[in-house]
């Protein structure tokens, strides 16, 4: 390892203008025996692009000889329920890494995705929707992180017809989950040396549900002195984000208008194909592309293969993190990074032409 | 209803509607009333100021309008002082008495006072007078530069219900629930009112904007109004997009939508974000359209109080609301004149606001429209 450590520093030293910069976080840890065992993680390819990115990032692991050992599980996104399998499979290894499940519109089954997050209780959605460099966008200086609670708020499932052609749905929001999920942000805010936490809401029109998320967010912000926090309403805050992005640092949402400004905010930093994400509970942890737009792909994607792998890439590097192997995460990260940087092999959505394969060839290239 | 209209009713018989292509609603009918009246009758149309910056840009509206040579005379109201108690609300009576009767209007920023014991102005705008519709077209503005060139699309949003229907409750300390409500009237009066909207602007495409795959029930009950409506359109492409898929696409490449329908809470976020692509809520028309063919233009932007009296706000998104208005009242012409001359005035550059990086003051601005005309 030391070996190695080594000859990024030198490679850093001898090369200045090296347009990646280095690692920021401190590359020497204290493994402890035992450490380089391999663990197990549960892998749900899932539909459409799926398979294709999960097989990608398979490819990379192994290239890595990464100490990640996968359990497959066959879910589609048209099924019942989540296999008890699965479930257990997840509970047991506590990590899992997974592809977009597709809910079909209007279907009368529930959606997978909300499944495995109330089963397991997993209530944080985390993406990071920063500029990649080398990737030109519209707009520069875009570092944001949006963390969004999972589990209630308008997806709560809970539906009725009142009377034939009325519909109602009921939108939950109660205050442990709202609690929960503001400790978490200004949690990671303090961990990860962020300065500012911002809540989305719309409080104006929904007094009661949303005064209680802001409340809750109120209360926790008093005990993080050191950051700053401040709230925005969700049309004025798609405004802001349209049109000055720089200004936003950590916000945190309930579910619906996380989506939203997930969905956004990848999209204005380069698109939701190469933004990673995770989602993360008490005990367990869910991998998988950070915002959900197009991550499930169209049928054109999946036939040409040139879905991009980049998003899942770099969730399964945050997961490396997570599993406690920083030097492979920052391999995998470093590799990724050249990859787009150089621009020679880039997926349509990005504006290039390669397929999936190219760039998965083209990342284990990179990867020294 | 005038004379003239009825008249005219009798003459061509009940299918009057249908020979004049207009929307279903009886709106029709007094439309064809105006276009009887000789151009020396003057339509009458309320005009609500409102607060903050809102009397200057309502001068400068009424200024353009008469260089234009626009048939309107403009009946002026403003926002009591005391609660009305007929409307709950600051709002008198005689206001929204004004509104159905002239069945056109335009209004400025209102800015609602804080307290208790009554109801936001827009909110007894909107219940009284049954506006169902918030139509917002969102171009690129020649000449003022975003990061964005190439928009061109129109937010249609369901004003009435959905998750905005207020009602809300505490279950028990800590829990509460809000209800979003979907029902298939509402649903299928704004879908008609888009494909309508679509069909006399030319345009080709109307998209849906929902969350069906998680809200099966209600965003599938906005989805089945919507495609029972597009059926009766062939001529006009019809999709349907989930709504973070519409976000990033936004974003990414706004050229790609056309017209786009959405219920209520979807319609305030979408509209507010394609506002901020064409340069924010200074340069937005707006229009809100009620049941018997009422339709209330307004401008979205608040009342900024810091520079009221100043001679310095940008009268522009009232000025594209009247536009929007005339083009509703069917004087096409004139909103042509009005639009190309305000378009012009911007691209030019010489005559800009402060808000848009100029230095001129509104009346100088305005002036330079009148000069365009």
């Amino acid at each position: 390892m030391v070996r190695r450590s080594a000859s990024i520093l030198s490679r850093l030293l001898a090369n200045p203008s090296s347009p990646f910069t280095a690692p920021s976080r401190s590359i020497t840890y204290m493994p402890r025996p035992g450490d380089g065992a391999p663990r197990i993680v549960t892998l749900i390819p899932g539909d459409g692009i799926g398979p294709l990115v999960t097989g990608a990032v398979e490819q990379v692991m192994e290239a890595m000889h990464a100490p990640v050992h996968f359990e497959r599980y066959e879910v589609r996104g048209n099924m019942r329920k989540v296999p008890e399998e699965v479930i257990e499979s997840v509970k047991r290894n506590k990590v899992c890494l997974k592809g977009g499940l597709a809910t079909p519109v209007g279907g009368g089954v529930s959606s997978l995705n909300m499944q495995l997050r109330k089963e397991l209780d997993i209530f944080a959605s985390l993406v990071n929707c920063i500029n990649v460099p080398g990737l030109v966008t519209r707009h520069e200086n875009v570092d944001i992180v949006v963390i969004r609670e999972n589990t209630e708020g308008e997806y709560s499932g809970l539906e009725h017809e009142v009377v034939p052609g009325v519909v109602e749905s009921l939108k939950v929001i109660t205050k442990f989950c709202s609690e929960r999920i503001a400790r978490y942000a200004f949690e990671y805010a303090y961990l990860n040396n962020r300065k500012k936490v911002t809540a989305v809401h719309k409080a104006n029109i929904m007094k009661l549900a949303d005064g209680l998320f802001l409340e809750s967010c109120r209360e926790v912000a008093k005990n993080y002195s050191g950051i700053t926090y401040n709230e925005i309403i969700v049309d004025n805050c798609c405004m802001q984000l349209v049109a000055k992005p720089e200004q936003f640092d950590v916000m945190v949402t309930p579910n619906l208008y996380g989506n939203l400004i997930a969905n956004t905010a990848a999209g204005i930093a380069g698109g939701t194909g190469v933004m990673p994400g995770g989602n993360v509970g008490a005990e367990h942890a869910i991998f998988e592309q950070g915002a959900s737009a197009g991550n499930v792909g169209n049928d054109k994607i999946v036939e040409q293969k040139k879905a991009n792998p980049v998003a899942l890439l770099l969730s399964s590097a945050m997961m490396l993190r997570h599993l406690r192997f920083p030097t492979f995460a920052d391999r995998l990260e470093t590799a990724v990074k050249q990859v787009i940087q150089e621009g020679k092999c880039r997926t349509k959505d990005l504006g290039g032409d390669c397929t999936t394969q190219e760039v998965v060839d083209a990342v284990i290239a990179a990867l020294e | 209803m005038t004379m003239a209209a009825n008249l005219a009713r009798r003459l061509i018989g009940n299918r009057s509607t249908q020979i004049l292509g207009a929307d279903s609603s009886s709106g029709a009918a007094t439309s064809v009333a105006r276009a009887f009246c000789s151009s020396s009758t003057p339509i009458t149309a309320t005009l609500f100021p409102g607060d903050g910056i809102g009397p200057e840009i309502a001068e400068s509206v009424k200024k353009v309008f008469t260089t234009a040579g626009v048939p309107i005379e403009w009946e002026e109201h403003y926002v009591g002082t005391e609660i009305d108690p007929r409307t709950q609300s600051f709002l008198t009576w005689d206001s929204l008495e004004s509104v159905r009767r002239n069945k056109v209007g335009l209004k400025g920023p209102m800015a609602t006072p804080i307290g208790k014991g009554h109801r936001s102005l827009n909110l007894t705008l909107r219940k009284e007078l049954n506006l169902y519709a918030n139509v917002r077209p969102c171009y690129s503005l020649p000449g003022y530069k975003t990061r964005y060139d190439d928009v061109d699309l129109i937010t249609i949003r369901e004003n009435t219900e959905g998750e905005y229907s207020g009602l809300e409750h505490q279950v028990v300390r800590g829990v509460v629930e809000s209800l979003k409500i979907i029902t298939r009237q509402a649903s299928l009066r704004v879908a008609e009112y888009a494909f309508l909207y679509a069909k006399t602007h030319g345009r080709e495409r109307v998209s849906a904007i929902h969350k069906a795959n998680i809200m099966q029930k209600t965003d599938g009950l906005f989805l089945k109004c919507c495609r029972e409506v597009a059926e009766k359109y062939p001529e006009i492409t019809y999709e349907e997009v989930v709504i973070d898929n519409c976000c990033m696409m936004l974003v990414k490449n706004p050229a790609l939508f056309d017209v786009l329908v959405m219920p209520n809470l979807y319609g305030d976020i979408i509209s507010d974000l394609c506002a901020g692509l064409v340069g924010g809520l200074g340069l937005t028309p707006s229009c809100n359209i009620g049941e018997d063919g009422v339709a209330l233009a307004e401008a979205v932007h608040g009342s900024a109080p810091d520079i009221a009296g100043k001679n310095l706000a940008n009268p522009t998104a009232l000025l594209l609301s009247g536009v929007m208005m005339l083009r509703h009242l069917k004087l096409n012409e004139q909103a042509e004149q009005i639009h190309s001359a305000i378009i012009n005035t911007i691209a030019e550059g010489k005559y800009r606001t402060a808000d848009l990086g100029g230095s001129s003051t509104t009346t100088e601005f305005t002036k330079a429209i009148c000069d365009h005309l």
